[in-house]
């Protein structure tokens, strides 16, 4: 197996893009990644998408954006894991390039959610749930996650008010990010007033619907100085499932995937949760923060939230999360999200981050969550100098 | 409009009718032919009571499409009595009524509608245990 390196990045800003379809968004980050890897092609495309037929009525993502950024010709697909659609289209990539089948890759997270009416794409949404027995009952996606923060708040002991902390620190470093759809802080007392959208989930709990798309090159480490001076090397690339539904957990409070495919990448990576210098995680709500802490080594069960009480998970702190803004306020267009997320982790490898840059970052993890925690896909990227 | 899936699904939606696994004595709901604890086939139907209690909850205030006419309603979660914990709507009570723990029972209520010429698609919601006269 060969060692996989990034060479190229490329995002569009996340926001309504009322003006680029899903292909236009799409061909955009695409471009930008190629460009900035100085390379005019690769071998195959990668496409991670979730909602391309449900809301724009368009499958076949791989083909038509191929052919739209001037690609025709090369192996393109798409790939879906609900909102985990770009991680799993990053550890395709990772397979093909370390398997030596395929010497340049590009992957790309692509999602247009704008397209339709709220309540059409809050049923798009649901289908990230087991469609014959939890969807039919009526449920969105935020209130499958509410059921989770309910459980959670009552076994720990908790008000709502305690999660303000994973929201105020997104937006915090959203603010000093170009590209995310929210730049600018919001104070605990916005976060405490804010509506609910399925109780104890708030506006201020929930990452927004957005439209957005975010590219990478990988290539083997071994020709990646050929094109960059600073490529970052994939340590680990993990992937672990869990049920579908809520309801057949083992356990509601622990997200098992998460903690398997955490430790299979510090396995990887020869490396503990300890060693990591920025962890992107998957804060599409504050519940999933707090869970994600927890099952990923940074914090006892029901602790997860003193993290961010404590200022922990800022720029400063022990672990810093959602440094450039996160899902919650860097926006989160499902199947682009775990693209984006790689992408901004490999800003600050590069020590491209501007005002949110981290000292001496040189580890940093990826963890891209598909549903309320059934497809769970860690990465762990490293500087190669 | 998914006519068969509808009508497939009506003893689970209707009837509570689940699995129970003959090798470790799992009771299973949904139903689903291999059982998750020892991954040996189960295809015994078993039928469940029932009666459960709320493990948690939360009301929906922007449905999916489709569910727009009973907003805001509750969702939740439920711990049968035989074990397995189901996910559905409650129903013949106010959002602000419900707690953690509160027994429930299945009553059949209309799930939703499919517009003027489609389906009316009903199944299991929860309501909180009626007590009869002589348990008072």
């Amino acid at each position: 197996m060969r060692d996989v390196s990034i060479i190229g990045i490329g995002q569009t800003k996340v926001g309504e893009h009322w003006n680029r379809s899903l292909r236009d968004l799409a061909v955009d980050a695409i471009l930008a990644a190629l460009s900035d890897a100085s390379l005019e092609r690769a071998k195959a495309l990668y496409v991670g998408n979730m909602l391309g037929g449900a809301l724009s009525g368009q499958q076949h993502l791989g083909a038509l954006i191929a052919d739209y950024a001037g690609l025709r010709g090369i192996e393109a697909l798409s790939i879906e894991a609900a909102c985990a659609s770009g991680g799993a289209a990053v550890r395709q990539g990772y397979i093909a390039v370390a398997s030596g089948l395929l010497d340049s890759v590009i992957v790309c997270g692509v999602e247009k959610m704008t397209e339709e009416v709220g309540s059409n794409t809050t049923a798009a949404l649901a289908m990230a749930g087991d469609a014959e027995y939890e969807v039919i009952h009526g449920p969105s996606f935020v209130s499958l996650n509410a059921l989770l923060m309910r459980r959670y708040m009552h076994e720990n002991g908790l008000k709502r008010e305690d999660f303000s902390g994973f929201s105020v620190n997104a937006h915090r470093n959203a603010a000093n990010n170009p590209n995310a759809m929210f730049q600018r802080a919001i104070k605990p007392e916005v976060f405490n007033r804010s509506r609910m959208i399925s109780d104890p989930i708030s506006l201020m709990d929930s990452s927004p619907i957005a439209d957005g798309a975010a590219a990478l090159v990988l290539v083997p480490t071994e020709l990646a100085r050929k094109f960059t001076d600073a490529p970052v090397r994939i340590a680990a690339s993990a992937v672990s499932t869990d049920s579908v539904a809520l309801h057949d957990r083992r356990d509601l409070l622990f997200l098992a995937a998460a903690y398997r495919s955490a430790r299979d990448a510090y396995q990887q990576a020869d490396i503990g949760p300890q060693d990591i210098d920025l962890f992107e995680l998957h804060d599409a709500f504050t519940i999933m923060s707090a869970l994600s802490l927890e099952a990923c080594g940074y914090a006892e069960r029901g602790k997860g939230v003193d993290l961010a009480r404590d200022g922990e998970i800022s720029l400063t702190g022990r672990i810093p999360i959602s440094a450039m803004g996160g899902l919650k306020a860097r926006g989160n267009p499902v199947g682009a999200t775990g693209v984006y997320q790689i992408v901004e982790v490999v800003q600050q490898l590069r020590g491209q981050a501007g005002e949110n840059q981290l000292p001496d970052c040189r580890l940093g993890m990826a963890q891209n969550i598909g549903g309320t925690g059934a497809t769970v896909i860690t990465h762990i990227m490293e500087t190669s100098s | 409009m998914r006519l068969s899936a509808n009508w497939r699904h009506r003893r689970q939606r209707l009837a509570l009718t689940g699995e129970e696994c003959k090798v470790c004595g799992a009771r299973l709901f949904p139903p689903r032919d291999v059982c998750p604890h020892c991954h040996e086939p189960a295809y015994e139907p078993f039928e469940f009571g029932g009666r459960g209690e709320v493990y948690s909850y939360s009301t929906v205030y922007q449905p999916p499409a489709g569910y727009e006419e009973s907003a805001p309603y509750t969702m939740a979660l439920i711990k049968l009595e035989e074990g397995p914990i189901v996910t559905a709507q409650l129903t013949d009570m106010d959002s602000d009524e419900v707690r953690i723990g509160m027994p429930v029972e299945m009553v059949t209520r209309k799930l939703r509608e499919e517009g003027e010429d489609g389906l009316i698609v009903y199944g299991y919601k929860f309501r909180p245990v009626l007590q009869s006269v002589s348990q008072r």
